[in-house]
């Protein structure tokens, strides 16, 4: 399983600003191939910037990304397409295009970039809405349907060209816990069935312990990584005061070296 | 009863402050001056006491009044003991002087004069480099129109066409209708003096025709169209679906920009060649109505007044004006910040812009003319 082992997200020394106000500082870690990655940290910590930077939206001031050992801000725009192609972003809204119906933003992404016939386009389009549970909704504006279907159907337009990685921003915001729950599910199974690499920014406790294979916590203080490794991990053995409580919402302090 | 305040001393350098009535924000409450003053004119005091036993009803005002005086009395080193208080009230003075350790974000000093003046010019020359940077992409997505690449849906610009198009059909009349009466009203009193009220005719037709007819359909739609481009971009950038169109490698100046730029590039010569008409014959239903002109001889001299050259010119600032309407539109819409202030500030600098570029290119267009002697 060497293949497994190899980063298909590295980032080296990478600065994040928010209008010109810097809020990371030196961001170093890297994303195995297929598993769950979850980026946490309270509001304003710099990862909603973060996840802009990871998706090819905008340039960091310093350090660099590679993408299974490609540097996407060294590659010419057709390099950086091709690189972002690949992805598939949950955004925290939803972003489904509201002029399109919800059939028509999962087919737009497939009529630009695979090969298929309309009538294919078509089959696929009811299969994505299919395994978010949407089957039916084809015809359906996203101002129809409540704010939890509307976060699967971007989901099913995330995954409408296969992509190898998948971005969510914050997919539990806005969700009524029974909702947020489905989604968690959703993003496991994908990880089981499509094999993708997975990337979560989020501060929901619930689903970092429900999804996350390996997490980075940032703190907004030091403008800093200050803990990385398995969730539930870093909760058992974590000697840092910060991450126990930002773990279990403050309510138990670390153990005393 | 309102709020009152007294003071006594149980011990050397210690001062009690009794408060007695109601201490509600809606009956006032007593300045805390009163007790700065007693603070003053008694030098000794180390500590200050409470006695609320003759305290009403109280809410946030007392504990306002409070947490000012604590926060003075800390300032002079005089210790405050909050025995004495409301229960109620000593909870949530200690959520409000509890120190948290949290480090503040910066918050931007006041600039300098000459800084802001400095600040200013950047950002317009800022302002400049990203119209000349999105009308550039504007050409490469016609470029591509016109080879055949671009993409973008059929049936949302049909859809564009229609709004700026058809459904403007209406206020266009009513406003270039009432121009043309304008006009023709104007020209009256004036040619009325010579005897000369068949020229009338001339001035309406030459007047709407050339420039007329263009900056009113330009104003009517910079109100109308421009507007609505903003809010529509600029919701959709709030919502995230334009990043959603780059993320899958979608141009959105491509997708969104460069229909809406067509459809207002055509739209606009049509509708002010509409706009002409109506004001013509708005011009000739006062004249021949209310002036009593002579009908025929009124359309006969429309006719030789009005040259070819003259609906050229008019033409040529309706698709400027398209141009300039759409382009302020979009740009401000995809420039808008993320919050409902943000569109605002979209749509209104929108329609600002575009009028305001309508009357400068209108003045540049007439000195070319000028120049050209058409």
């Amino acid at each position: 399983m060497e293949e497994a082992k190899k980063p298909v997200i590295e980032v080296r020394g990478l600065d994040l600003s928010y209008d010109d106000y810097a809020v990371m500082r030196n961001l170093n870690f890297s994303v195995k191939k297929g598993e769950i990655f979850v980026v946490m940290g309270g509001s304003g910590c710099g990862k909603s910037t973060l996840l802009k930077v990871l998706i090819g939206l905008k340039e960091p001031e310093k350090g660099e990304i590679l993408y299974e050992g490609i540097n996407f801000w060294e590659q010419d725009e057709a390099g950086q397409q091709k690189i972002m192609r690949r992805f598939g972003v949950l955004y925290q809204g939803g972003a489904l295009w509201s002029s399109f119906t919800l059939g028509e933003n999962i087919a737009l992404p497939l009529q630009l970039y695979s090969g298929l016939s309309p009538e294919q386009i078509r089959e696929m389009v009811e299969l994505k809405l299919a395994l978010v549970g949407l089957s039916g909704y084809t015809d359906f504006y996203p101002s129809e349907i409540s704010g939890g279907m509307r976060k699967r159907a971007a989901l099913a337009r995330a995954i409408a060209l296969d992509p190898d990685i998948i971005f969510f921003d914050e997919p539990s915001a806005g969700l009524d816990p029974l909702s947020a729950r489905l989604l968690d599910d959703l993003i496991l199974q994908l990880k089981d069935t499509l094999g993708a690499t997975i990337i979560v920014v989020t501060h929901e406790l619930a689903s970092i312990f429900a999804v996350g294979d390996n997490a980075a916590l940032l703190d907004t203080e030091s403008k800093s990584m200050i803990a990385s490794g398995n969730p539930k991990d870093l909760l058992a053995n974590s000697k840092d005061p910060r991450v126990i409580q930002f773990l279990t919402r403050g309510e138990k302090q670390a153990m005393p070296a | 009863m309102p709020a009152k305040l007294s003071f006594d001393y149980p011990s050397a350098g210690s001062l009690r402050v009794k408060l007695s009535g109601n201490w509600q924000i809606d009956v006032g409450l007593p300045a805390e001056n009163e007790v700065i003053s007693e603070l003053s004119s008694h030098k000794d005091i180390t500590q200050v006491t409470f006695d609320a036993s003759e305290a009403g009803s109280w809410d946030s005002g007392l504990v306002s009044f409070l947490f000012h005086l604590i926060k003075d009395c800390e300032r002079k080193n005089i210790r405050v003991s909050h025995q004495g208080l409301p229960p109620g009230v000593e909870k949530l003075l200690a959520l409000a002087l509890k120190v948290h350790s949290r480090i503040m974000p910066q918050k931007a000093a006041a600039e300098h004069f000459l800084a802001r003046v400095g600040s200013k010019a950047l950002e317009f020359s800022a302002g400049a480099l990203s119209l000349f940077n999105f009308l550039g992409e504007i050409a490469v997505a016609f470029g591509r129109l016109f080879s055949g690449r671009a993409y973008f849906r059929r049936d949302e610009f049909i859809s564009i066409v229609q709004k700026c198009g058809v459904d403007a059909l209406g206020l266009v009349s009513l406003i270039s209708i009432m121009v043309g009466v304008i006009l023709a009203f104007i020209g009256a009193i004036q040619l009325r003096l010579f005897g000369a009220q068949i020229f009338i005719a001339d001035i309406v037709g030459i007047a709407m025709i050339r420039v007329m007819g263009a900056i009113m359909t330009g104003i009517i739609m910079s109100g109308r169209t421009g507007a609505s481009f903003a809010a529509e971009l600029g919701l959709m950038q709030v919502n995230e679906e334009v990043d959603a169109f780059k993320t899958l490698g979608i141009s959105p100046v491509e997708f969104l920009v460069m229909p809406r730029v067509l459809a207002l590039v055509i739209m606009m010569p049509l509708l002010t060649l509409y706009a002409d008409f109506m004001g013509i014959a708005g011009g000739f239903l006062i004249s021949t109505r209310v002036l009593d002109l002579n009908p025929v001889e009124y359309w006969q001299h429309t006719q030789s007044a009005v040259s070819l050259s003259n609906l050229w010119i008019g033409l040529i600032h309706s698709v400027v004006f398209g141009v300039i309407i759409a382009v302020c539109g979009c740009l401000r819409g995809m420039q808008c910040e993320r919050s409902a202030e943000g569109l605002g500030v979209a749509t209104t600098s929108a329609v600002v812009n575009a009028i305001t570029s309508i009357v400068v290119a209108t003045a540049i267009i007439t000195f070319i003319c000028q120049l050209l002697g058409v």
